[in-house]
């Protein structure tokens, strides 16, 4: 019985800075990270092969240094972790990513769950976890926070607009997990020894049963034309003085604007 | 990639082209095997699904028939709302009084709540029938549950969470604008050789236009063969507690890393007690776990558009100035003269917050009780 989770190394954006100077982004000593979503989703997976029994598989697409986050995912402690590595995945947006991890996960068959994390910091998307379900043909179940599994099928509950919804589905599916969810647990250094004697499984675009036009950037409908700064639409009005003569100027402002 | 204004291709190449407008001397090029097709052009008009909740009609539906109004226009071509539900009388007349040509209806029992299964059968069957060139969704939790499920079955291209939506002239393509790279910098996104271009945008970014109930259109049922589509099972619906609405709030008040801790939300909160609005906090906060998410503001949090916004002691990311950009006026507090926020605000404040945020609401209070005298 096999709990998948999906993850991706993303670089700790919270970290990235603007030079003010250059106006350009600031990444040198930026660290990688994994999705702090796909801890939850990890942290999700790891709580029910511990009641239910069977093994928690991670699984990611990226670069040969992607390895790391599998890594921190084994050191949490999963059993297996595979890496989907190939020049040829490079370039993929959120529809050949999931057709990609959809090609791994129907080797690591028979699955009882996929999990993902709500959306990755990163990209902010939120696509690829009902893609991948879409890809598989398996029912999702998006933004979870609480999720109970019994024998063939699982209930969870969703966050809509301004509601919660209990939903049911059968397994195999897949879900993708809010960060409310659980409190993620910390490797402990057994598991980081662990971690480093665990063989990681890597497989290229050769081991696994898929269609070269649908993967990587030729997979991908949607390109990026061209990436830049914003310009701010405002007439900034900006003032130096202390505490006094800025509060004294503001309040006369919002007075002036008619919002006192 | 970019970094320090030099371009480098290494390993984590997406190939974004940044490198390609960049270079000086045309150095850099980018070698795409496009699959041409020219099936993209039997694909035509601009397409809206109208959410509703409760049998009313989402705000967001709206906010989006008013972008796809000008998109249409540009194009030449005609705005169409899609309705998907059990009971939808008098929802598609509204909709073409905001600014739809043609309205399709889907009306089943298995429709009356929202289900992925059955809207991704019931929309992909309409889109597949009739072939729209663009379609729009709102980036709302069904919204984004929705449009992944719909662009995998179509295989098409999805940009989520646009903040800006044109017509490239010369092509014809959707220029699907949003925040990239955790919302450091923006990203124009087209889908050239797909159809439809499908896109979501978040509620309040754009605006609807006023109801003009004189408009006419057209009002089309489509016969959906309701079937085993769903995936899923709705056991049971209960309301969220809603501890702030952020959405609706007139004046926000909100704090960044620089409150510094709980303690320093709570002297803006006091700021915005004072005022009658709401706090509200950027990402910093939430992650330092100081306050719930449901008080964040910015892409990944909520999109807001108060009177006023006194952002106290944040720097202001890309990802946080795109959920302000609807507010009238933008007040910035920080104590560094060089953080983004002040090109995004009408009024800049230099200065500490812990001294400035006390004295305000000193002066604020005065005023008002000099009014009630």
């Amino acid at each position: 019985m096999r709990w998948i989770v999906c993850i991706k190394q993303v670089p700790d954006t919270t970290e990235i800075r603007i030079d003010s100077r250059t106006n350009n982004l600031v990444r040198e000593g930026i660290a990688s990270i994994m999705n702090p979503y796909d801890c939850h989703a990890l942290e999700a997976a790891l709580q029910l092969r511990d009641q239910h029994g069977g093994q928690v598989t991670v699984v990611t697409m990226g670069p040969s240094q992607a390895e790391e986050c599998l890594r921190d995912a084994l050191a949490m402690g999963a059993d297996e972790a595979v890496l989907l590595s190939d020049p040829a995945f490079r370039g993929a947006d959120t529809l050949a990513t999931s057709y990609t991890l959809a090609a791994a996960i129907r080797r690591l068959a028979p699955v009882q769950l996929i999990f993902c994390g709500k959306q990755a910091i990163d990209g902010d998307t939120a696509q690829v976890g009902p893609e991948l379900a879409e890809w598989l043909g398996l029912p999702h179940i998006a933004g979870v926070e609480y999720l109970v599994v019994k024998a063939n099928n699982i209930t969870a509950r969703r966050e809509a607009e301004s509601e919660y919804y209990l939903v049911e589905a059968n397994l195999p599916a897949l879900v993708t997990i809010s960060r409310t969810m659980n409190e993620p647990r910390l490797p402990s250094v057994w598991g980081r020894l662990r971690a480093n004697r665990t063989p990681i499984t890597v497989w290229t675009g050769e081991d696994l049963d898929i269609d070269p036009n649908r993967i990587g950037l030729a997979g991908s409908p949607t390109r990026v034309k061209r990436i830049f700064y914003p310009q701010h639409q405002r007439q900034t009005q900006i003032r130096q003085g202390n505490a006094e003569q800025l509060s004294n100027w503001l309040v006369k402002t919002l007075a002036e604007e008619r919002l006192l | 990639m970019i970094i320090e204004g030099m371009a480098i291709v290494n390993e984590g190449c997406t190939a974004c082209g940044a490198c390609v407008d960049l270079c000086p001397v045309e150095a850099i090029s980018l070698d795409l095997d496009e699959i041409p097709t020219d099936e993209t052009d039997e694909y035509c008009d601009v397409w809206v699904w109208l959410e509703t909740r409760d049998n009313r009609l989402e705000g967001v539906g709206l906010e989006l028939l008013g972008i796809g109004r000008e998109l249409a226009d540009i194009k030449q071509e005609k705005l169409v709302g899609i309705l998907l539900g059990s009971k939808l009388e008098g929802l598609a007349e509204k909709a073409i009084s905001h600014g739809a040509d043609r309205v399709w209806c889907i009306t089943d029992p298995a429709l009356e709540h929202y289900e992925n299964g059955a809207y991704t059968a019931a929309l992909t069957e309409l889109i597949n029938q009739e072939k729209p060139a663009i379609v729009l969704l709102g980036a709302t939790p069904d919204g984004r549950d929705l449009a992944p499920r719909v662009a995998a079955r179509l295989q098409t291209g999805l940009t989520a969470d646009c903040t800006g939506l044109a017509i490239e002239l010369e092509t014809g393509n959707l220029l699907q604008t949003r925040p990239a790279f955790g919302g450091n910098i923006m990203a124009t996104i087209i889908t050239p050789h797909h159809r439809p271009q499908m896109a979501t945008v978040r509620p309040q970014i754009m605006k609807a236009r006023p109801a003009d109930a004189a408009r006419t259109g057209e009002i089309l049922d489509y016969p959906f063969e309701s079937g085993a589509w769903a995936l899923t099972r709705i056991l049971s619906q209960e309301d969220t507690q809603k501890q702030v609405n952020l959405e609706q709030a007139d004046i926000i008040v909100a704090g960044g890393r620089g409150a510094d801790g709980p303690e320093g939300l709570q002297l803006l909160q006091e700021l915005a007690t004072t005022l009658g609005g709401t706090l509200a906090v950027s990402r910093a906060p939430v992650e330092e776990g100081w306050i719930a998410p449901d008080y964040q503001v910015g892409q990944t949090g909520k999109t807001v558009a108060p009177r006023l916004y006194i952002a106290c002691g944040i720097s202001g990311t890309i990802q946080h100035l795109v959920g302000i950009q609807g507010a009238d006026i933008v007040v910035a507090i920080n104590r560094d003269p060089k953080a983004p926020i002040f090109q995004a605000a009408d009024y800049g404040l230099v200065g500490d917050l812990f001294e400035i945020v006390p004295l305000l609401i000193t002066k604020i209070r005065k005023i008002q009780k000099q009014r009630h005298q």
